[in-house]
């Protein structure tokens, strides 16, 4: 049998809603995450089922719950809307049509500290898990269940090898990758899963490989 | 080691030893998790059903809407008073705390979804309720739940458990043949007796639609979740008292999948069809959520 008894029975998560609720607030903590800077405000564009039935199903709060880095289960969840004025953060809720994604989607923008404008893009597909479908409108595939490498490259060739040269010399295996791109030399993106957790040294390490624009581990649980 | 219900009782009556074995067995094998981390992870989420069951019996909390606020401290009340009950003040009880746990659900508390966060109060009152009738300890207690998860596994595997693609049955339905599965080990029963009350609760409610009033996990939600934990505690009993399904579990759980799936979309969690349909069950969406959510 290879489907877990703690997937039968679990997760313990704040309700109501696999979907609606622990999916929502794992997406805003994935999407927080993938942004790393601090931000002042943060904008939700709700799609689908999510546009539809969120306020019946706690949606809105938990999103603010997950972008602010609380889990599915806190209790604290609840209070999400409070503690976020309290922190001096910003946030609103709009429809978005973002035809063709699925059901369960939403768009988070955040406003850095910096001045920045970053975009997630994201879906909650049942039972709390998620799929990270877009960064800065970069088309991606994450599911964050384990430790993940997002690398946003220049389409050249040797930059794929170099990366997974740097990752295998520091004894980290390699589950799965994925690599897409824009067009024939133009931005690409990479998508690694590990075995085991990658290291700061090791991230800077393929931050300074060339044409490397962005690298950045991401591990959420 | 095993891909369906009739694999895992070969194997469990092969080495004569409860279900519970097999699971662990399983669970330590394929996911390299050792005996003490998954007795504790189970420890966790039955503390948290112990919780959940136990919280709304005697305070209501607030819900969107209120459709079920209080419903559980009523019942709590109606079980406990001493007064005449048609079913006993067990079974009144086992209502109360599944009624406790949708409760909690509802009002954006912490539940363990077993198998999912709708039908999240049919384990937990099942076991609490027949662990605390019979003294059970809670190393017992937790070989129920393995057994529980283990069953609720083997039909993720073999069918489905959301609403949206097998209705209610599959939720609530397959919690009640989790929870049906369990007792009838801490009962005694051996592995082929849990098979047997497997397939008796999914009969029982084979067909069982998703229609929650405006979308909402409240309404007949709440109720389901009652009532399915009675169905898993009769089957448990049918199977105990030696009734056998001349149908095997494995076909029964492929029939309830086939049956999900033949379910028109507006009985599929949509808010589209049954109770949710209802004139009535329309008017509370408007009074909710105003008139642009029907």
């Amino acid at each position: 049998m290879d489907i877990s008894i703690f997937e039968a029975v679990g997760p313990l998560m704040i309700g109501p809603s696999s979907s609606h609720t622990a999916g929502a607030a794992r997406l805003g903590r994935a999407a927080a995450a993938i942004v790393t800077e601090p931000f002042t405000r943060v904008s939700f564009g709700l799609y689908g089922s999510f546009a539809k039935t969120y306020k019946g199903h706690g949606t809105d709060i938990a999103l603010v719950a997950g972008v602010l880095g609380m889990e599915e289960d806190e209790e604290e969840l609840r209070h999400a809307f409070k503690i976020a004025k309290e922190r001096g953060l910003a946030f609103d809720f709009y429809q978005a049509d973002l035809e063709g994604m699925h059901e369960n989607s939403v768009r988070i923008t955040f406003y850095t500290e910096s001045g920045r404008e970053r975009e997630i893009l994201g879906s909650s597909l049942g039972g709390g898990q998620i799929l990270i479908c877009g960064i800065d409108g970069f088309p991606v595939e994450m599911r964050l269940n384990t430790n993940t490498l997002f690398v946003l490259q220049e389409d050249r060739k040797g930059v794929i090898y170099r990366i997974t040269r740097i990752l295998a010399r520091n004894e980290i295996n390699i589950g799965t990758m994925t690599v897409t791109r824009e067009e024939k030399g133009a931005r690409a993106c990479c998508v690694i899963e590990t075995d085991s957790l990658i290291g700061e040294d090791v991230m800077d390490a393929i931050r300074g490989v060339e044409y490397v624009h962005q690298a950045q581990a991401i591990k959420i649980d | 080691m095993y891909r369906n219900m009739k694999e895992m009782a070969d194997l469990a009556i092969e080495k004569g030893v409860p279900l519970s074995d097999i699971i662990l067995e399983n669970e330590m094998g394929r996911f390299g998790t050792s005996r003490k981390e998954i007795y504790e992870k189970l420890r966790e989420r039955y503390q948290v059903m112990e919780r959940a069951a136990a919280k709304a019996l005697e305070s209501p909390l607030p819900t969107v809407g209120g459709l079920i606020t209080g419903n559980s401290r009523t019942q709590y009340q109606y079980a406990a008073g001493g007064g005449k009950t048609v079913c006993g003040s067990f079974l009144n009880l086992v209502m109360a705390r599944a009624l406790s746990c949708s409760e909690v659900n509802a009002s954006m508390g912490r539940i363990c979804a077993a198998p999912t966060a709708g039908a999240c109060g049919i384990v937990p009152a099942v076991l609490v309720s027949y662990v605390e009738e019979h003294g059970l300890s809670e190393e017992e207690a937790l070989n129920g739940l393995m057994t529980a998860s283990g069953v609720g596994a083997v039909i993720m595997k073999n069918a489905t458990v959301a609403g949206a693609e097998g209705g209610c049955q599959a939720e609530c339905g397959v919690a009640a043949a989790m929870a049906a599965a369990a007792v009838v080990q801490l009962a005694g029963g051996g592995p082929e007796v849990s098979l047997h009350a497997i397939c008796f609760a999914l009969m029982n409610c084979m067909g069982l639609v998703c229609d929650p009033v405006a979308g909402l996990v409240q309404i007949p939600c709440a109720q389901r979740n009652a009532s399915q934990a009675v169905n898993a505690l009769l089957s448990a009993d049918l199977a105990l008292a030696g009734m056998k399904s001349w149908i095997p579990a494995d076909e029964v759980i492929d029939a309830m999948y086939r049956v999900g799936r033949q379910l028109p979309l507006q009985l599929r969690e949509t808010a589209l069809g049954g109770i949710a349909a209802t004139r009535s069950g329309k008017e509370i969406t408007r009074r909710i959520f105003g008139s642009h959510e029907e």
